[in-house]
Order: C-alpha cells, then sequence, then structure tokens
C-alpha cells in the first residue's frame, strides 16, 4: 500500500527549507523541486494573510487540489510545518501536531543542532518514519 | 525531595487536559547540576559579573529551543497582550519546567513591565553564597530562558533579578520588561 503522505517539509521563520522526505511512490520530488514548492508556499501562505478580509489571520491552513491535499501548521515561533498527502487524506493536522512534537524532542534539544540550520538529525528522521508508518493505518479515507 | 523538574502534568489551564504524561527527573540531580555548572562557570571566568552575563547567555539559548517544547506540548494558545502573557510565564511555563508557580505583581501604568515573584525557587535548595560571591545572580539563567523564549514569540524585554534570598532578601522577584514587539507581519514594503 502506497502512504497517503507523499511529503513533508519544514520551513523556519525566514522561509529557508530545513528539512524534507518523502514517504511514498507518488509525488516525489529532486531537491531542486521541493526547494522550489517550500519557497513558493512560505510565500503564499504570507500573500493569505494579506488577501484575509477579516483581522487576525494567520495564512492558508489546508490547501485541497484535484490530485492532492497540503495540510500546513504554523507553530507560534514562526516555524511552518507541512505535508503534501492523498486527497481528502484525514488527521493531517494532528499528524502535523505530532511531528511538531517530535522536532521539539529530536531537534531542538540535540544540542548539536544549530537553530533555523537544516535538519540532520538521524533520530529525528527514525521517528519520523515510525510516526507515519503508524498513522497510515489510522489515516486516509 | 522528588517533585519533577521535567515537565510537569497536569497543568492549569482546562485546555491542557490533554497534556501529554511528561518525564520527570530527579530534583537533586537537577539542582546539583546547575551548581556544578555555577562553579565551573566561577573558576573559568573568575568575575561574578562575567558569571551573570554567562549565565544569562546561556539561559538565552536554552529560551529559544525551550519555547517550541512549552508551545508544542501546553496548547496555550496566541496571547492578545504583555499581560497575559507574564501570566502564561507565572502560571504554566514555572509549572512546566520548574515545579512551581510564580505570581505576578507590581505592573507599571504602560502594562509593559511587571515582577514575577516566586516564593519558592528550587535553584537554590542547597545554596548558600559565599562572601566572595555577593554580586552573584546565582539563578540568572531564568532571566535569559525568559528573554530567550519571548524573543521567538516576536516579544524583546529585558529580564533581571531584583530580589533574591541568596542576597538576604525576602523572595525572589524578577523585572520582566517589554521594550519592543515586533510586528509579525511580512516584514517586506510593497515597493521593495
Amino acid at each position: 500500500m502506497a502512504s497517503n503522505v507523499y511529503n513533508l517539509f519544514i520551513i523556519n521563520k525566514s522561509g529557508g527549507l530545513i528539512f524534507y522526505k518523502d514517504y511514498g511512490s507518488l509525488g516525489r520530488l529532486d531537491t531542486n523541486d521541493s526547494l522550489r514548492l517550500a519557497s513558493l508556499w512560505h510565500s503564499m501562505h504570507a500573500i493569505s494573510q494579506q488577501l484575509s478580509p477579516t483581522l487576525g489571520c494567520y495564512g492558508i491552513e489546508l490547501l485541497e487540489a484535484d490530485t492532492f491535499d497540503l495540510r500546513c501548521f504554523q507553530a507560534l515561533t514562526g516555524t511552518k510545518f507541512f505535508v503534501v498527502a492523498e486527497p481528502g487524506t484525514q488527521g493531517l493536522d494532528s499528524l502535523l501536531k505530532n511531528v511538531y512534537g517530535l522536532y521539539v524532542d529530536y531537534v531542538l534539544k540535540n544540542p548539536f543542532y544549530e537553530v533555523e540550520m537544516p535538519i540532520r538529525c538521524e533520530l529525528f528522521d527514525l521517528s519520523l518514519t515510525q510516526l507515519i508508518r503508524k498513522d497510515k493505518g489510522v489515516i486516509g479515507r | 525531595m522528588s517533585t519533577g523538574f521535567g515537565l510537569m502534568a497536569p497543568l492549569l489551564r482546562p485546555s491542557d487536559a490533554s497534556a501529554p504524561n511528561v518525564e520527570k527527573v530527579n530534583a537533586e540531580l537537577f539542582t546539583l547540576t546547575y551548581g556544578a555548572i555555577v562553579r565551573q562557570l566561577l573558576t573559568d571566568f573568575e568575575d561574578v559579573d562575567e558569571v551573570n552575563k554567562q549565565l544569562d547567555t546561556m539561559g538565552y539559548h536554552i529560551g529559544i529551543r525551550l519555547i517550541d517544547d512549552f508551545l508544542s506540548k501546553s496548547n496555550v494558545t496566541r496571547c492578545t497582550e504583555f499581560k497575559e502573557t507574564a501570566e502564561v510565564i507565572a502560571k504554566v511555563g514555572f509549572k512546566m519546567f520548574l515545579g512551581v508557580t510564580a505570581t505576578v505583581a507590581n505592573w507599571d501604568a504602560d502594562g509593559t513591565e511587571c515582577s514575577l515573584i516566586l516564593d519558592d525557587n528550587p535553584l537554590v535548595d542547597y545554596v548558600e553564597l559565599p562572601e566572595t560571591c555577593q554580586g552573584l545572580y546565582y539563578c540568572n539563567v531564568l532571566c535569559g530562558v525568559i528573554r530567550g523564549a519571548l524573543e521567538m514569540v516576536s516579544m524583546r524585554t529585558e529580564v533581571k533579578w531584583v530580589r533574591d534570598v541568596l542576597h538576604g532578601d525576602d523572595t525572589f522577584e524578577m523585572r520582566l520588561k517589554l521594550l519592543k514587539q515586533v510586528p509579525e507581519e511580512y516584514p517586506y514594503k510593497d515597493d521593495e
């Protein structure tokens, strides 16, 4: 079974892509495309705040398209986590909250990780893979 | 003493009912480790003011990482004003990471400066300052933590101790001053 989640991105508060990974056979991106998508999303997210007719909008949370869903969670510190998944995938918001938890534990608490820099933490990779594999059975249609 | 220092559930707000089972850490290990760090800094820098500065900087680096831990585990939402921020630090933040709560008091007229008063401070459980260290703010790391954490959520602050039991005062009082609220909006103007 192919995973419902295609890819996961993390962008720092200034819009730099600090983590990218594919989780399925579909929708895989090469380095250039992942960087391009991340910076596009960062800008669109910012523009969407300006578009809002009401006050207190903090940007797009869900983008639904015919071939994919993009779900975004922005922490209050400005770091954005977003996944691209099969259309109609449920539970992506809680998945992102869990990713945030793993980021806190295995990235930020790693004393050798430099804040705002690309994430190269094996433990983080490992626990993410576990999380997404575990979720495979739970999320989806 | 076995009260934990790690993250202590349950937290205070109803919305925190789902707070995760956070791990606790032996309190003695924590206070002794902190004590050892302060001693080492004193040995390395041989100057109390410099040690105060170093502790603050260390706290700052902890704070900029810890804020996300706090946000992800506490389920608190965006604060609407600085007064709310101070309350959240005092009641949720201190509780989560130190296992005690602080009281917010002495607001100035603009609502940008207040005191956090700690009656119980587990960092100093076994500490007596020697004559040579009278200028040392032993818990200065906490000021740095708060400054660093608030900076990550767009608030520049100045945080310092004004009363310290180790200096003979009756309680611990930290002064928290909001210098500038950096707006979160996209920092570019249309014509740039």
